[in-house]
């Protein structure tokens, strides 16, 4: 059990990190978990193609306003914020 | 140069069904948003506010024949059109006929048609649609309606540049008028996108606030949408005159530039040139202009980049100038906002209110504009206006207004 729930956990950071490795045009490889999108070169229409990205990918509903993303329940700071956010959302949704 | 004046206005919007209403609910900063009511799949949305034009029966309006052809954003234009037509008096016959006109704004055509209609074929497997889909739903379907029901022989358009379709409609009308293609037109712009499809693209964008619109204040979250429209009539000053009619407002100037930058975001160069274009075609200076109605929607990225560009274009007394954005009364309308926000600079002009920005929390250090809080401002000596619209695509429409 313990195993299966590393091994999602896992994929949940890969799959992030192929979404916004798509978004920057970037491999995979060159993204990292404390790059910022911003220094991926990802404007705030790319921000807001990687949350729908990822809420179709998760089948979860990600609470972003790009009016005020500082103030928004979801921290998009970094690649590994985003990723920690997505795994509280899908263990939410597992729960 | 000829010299373009307003001789007649009609509206339907969220504020009223007619000019009267519209105004009365400026001056009192009575706010036409609240909670959405009677949308198909709306329990599926999740944005749940909007300024819907409430209490509106199309059959009070238009007949059993005529009604299966016109999409609620062609029967806002109608009826606007109507008042407006009435109010100036004029009589399309003889030779007036071919030398006027109609140039409409919208951004969205027949937006409740297509999403009904999908509904139908997508939704509910049906083969078969209303014959009328098409006429009902292209943008033009106002424009040609109106120029069927007075007669208006000479140019007919319809404009779509998204949140600027009614000021660049009204500045072409302004500038064929000028120009000599036309004597007389009717202008402005209507919309009817708030249905499911409308507001779920919207909420796509993620740009959509879910409690209100309060812009340039510290707590804005973004835009509710509207519904409804306005119509003017523009008329040449001479023609105007030689029949004696009651001249609202002179259509002083209009500048139109692009941003040639980002398809949402918006820049501070491409307003202040269109707002310096304007007042130049005007032959006004910054220190003439003793209002603004902002095109101020309530996002965050607008409101900062407007109150910028008003402070760079107003200069050293950009902080004496009201700013007001009547948004925060009816909801953006898209491509028919310009339109129904031209309503609040009839009435600083005429009438010396202003109508406020309401739910006007508290300020942002960032919007640095006198932006008229929560209550209307009255006795205000205003000679010439501005009216911003600024489209995503950043193409952006500012009119100037003066006092006749």
């Amino acid at each position: 059990m313990e195993q299966d729930l590393m091994t999602k956990d896992r994929a949940i950071a890969e799959q992030v990190i192929a979404i916004i490795a798509e978004q920057a045009m970037r491999a995979p490889g060159d993204v990292t978990a404390a790059d910022s999108l911003q220094d991926l070169g990802i404007d705030s229409l790319g921000v807001v193609e990687c949350i729908f990205q990822i809420e179709e990918t998760f089948d979860v509903a990600v609470p972003f306003n790009a009016n005020n993303p500082e103030e928004s329940a979801f921290d998009i700071s970094t690649v590994g914020s985003v990723i920690a956010e997505v795994e509280k959302l899908v263990a939410q949704q597992r729960g | 140069m000829r010299r373009v004046v307003i001789t007649g206005a009609g509206s339907v919007n969220p504020l009223g069904h007619d000019v009267p209403a519209t105004l009365a609910a400026m001056r009192s900063g009575r706010c036409g948003i609240g909670p959405l009511s009677g949308l198909v799949d709306q329990d599926r949305l999740a944005v749940q506010i909007g300024a819907q034009v409430t209490g509106f029966d199309p059959a009070a309006h238009f007949d059993r024949q005529r009604l299966p052809l016109l999409d609620r954003f062609a029967q806002f234009a109608l009826v606007s059109a109507r008042q407006a037509v009435a109010q100036s008096g004029l009589a399309f016959d003889g030779a007036l006929a071919d030398r006027s006109g109609v140039v409409m704004g919208t951004a969205g055509g027949g937006n409740t048609t297509v999403d009904d209609n999908y509904r139908t074929v997508h939704a509910e497997g049906k083969n078969r649609v209303h014959p009328f889909v098409v006429p009902r739903l292209m943008h033009n379907a106002a424009a040609s309606h109106m120029s069927m029901e007075f007669g208006l022989r000479g140019p007919g358009l319809a404009v779509s540049t998204a949140c600027a379709s009614s000021n660049h409609a009204m500045g072409l009308a302004l500038q064929l008028i000028r120009g000599g293609a036309a004597d007389v037109i009717l202008t402005g712009g209507s919309e009817a996108m708030l249905c499911f499809g409308g507001l779920k693209a919207w909420e796509g964008l993620r740009v959509m606030s879910r409690d209100g619109c309060r812009p340039f204040a510290a707590s804005r979250n973004g835009l509710v949408m509207g519904e409804g429209g306005a119509v003017f009539v523009f008329e040449e000053l001479e023609h105007a005159r030689a029949r004696g009619a009651e001249v609202l407002a002179e259509v002083a100037g209009f500048g139109m530039t692009s941003d040639a930058g980002d398809i949402v975001a918006p820049t501070q160069d491409g307003p202040v040139r269109a707002m310096q274009l304007a007042l130049a075609d005007a032959g006004l200076a910054a220190e003439d202009i003793g209002y603004v109605n902002a095109h101020g929607t309530g996002t965050t990225a607008n409101d900062r980049t407007e109150a910028r560009a008003l402070n760079a274009v107003l200069g050293a007394q950009a902080a004496h100038v009201p700013v007001s954005s009547t948004k925060s009364l009816h909801g953006h309308l898209i491509g028919g906002t310009g339109a129904v926000e031209l309503l609040a600079c009839l009435l600083a002009l005429r009438e010396g209110v202003i109508a406020p920005t309401v739910n006007f929390d508290a300020p942002d250090p960032e919007c640095a504009v006198d932006a008229v809080p929560n209550v209307a401002r009255h006795g205000v000596d205003v000679r010439a206006v501005l009216s911003n619209a600024f489209a995503f695509g950043g193409l952006n429409a500012v009119l100037a207004l003066r006092r006749i």
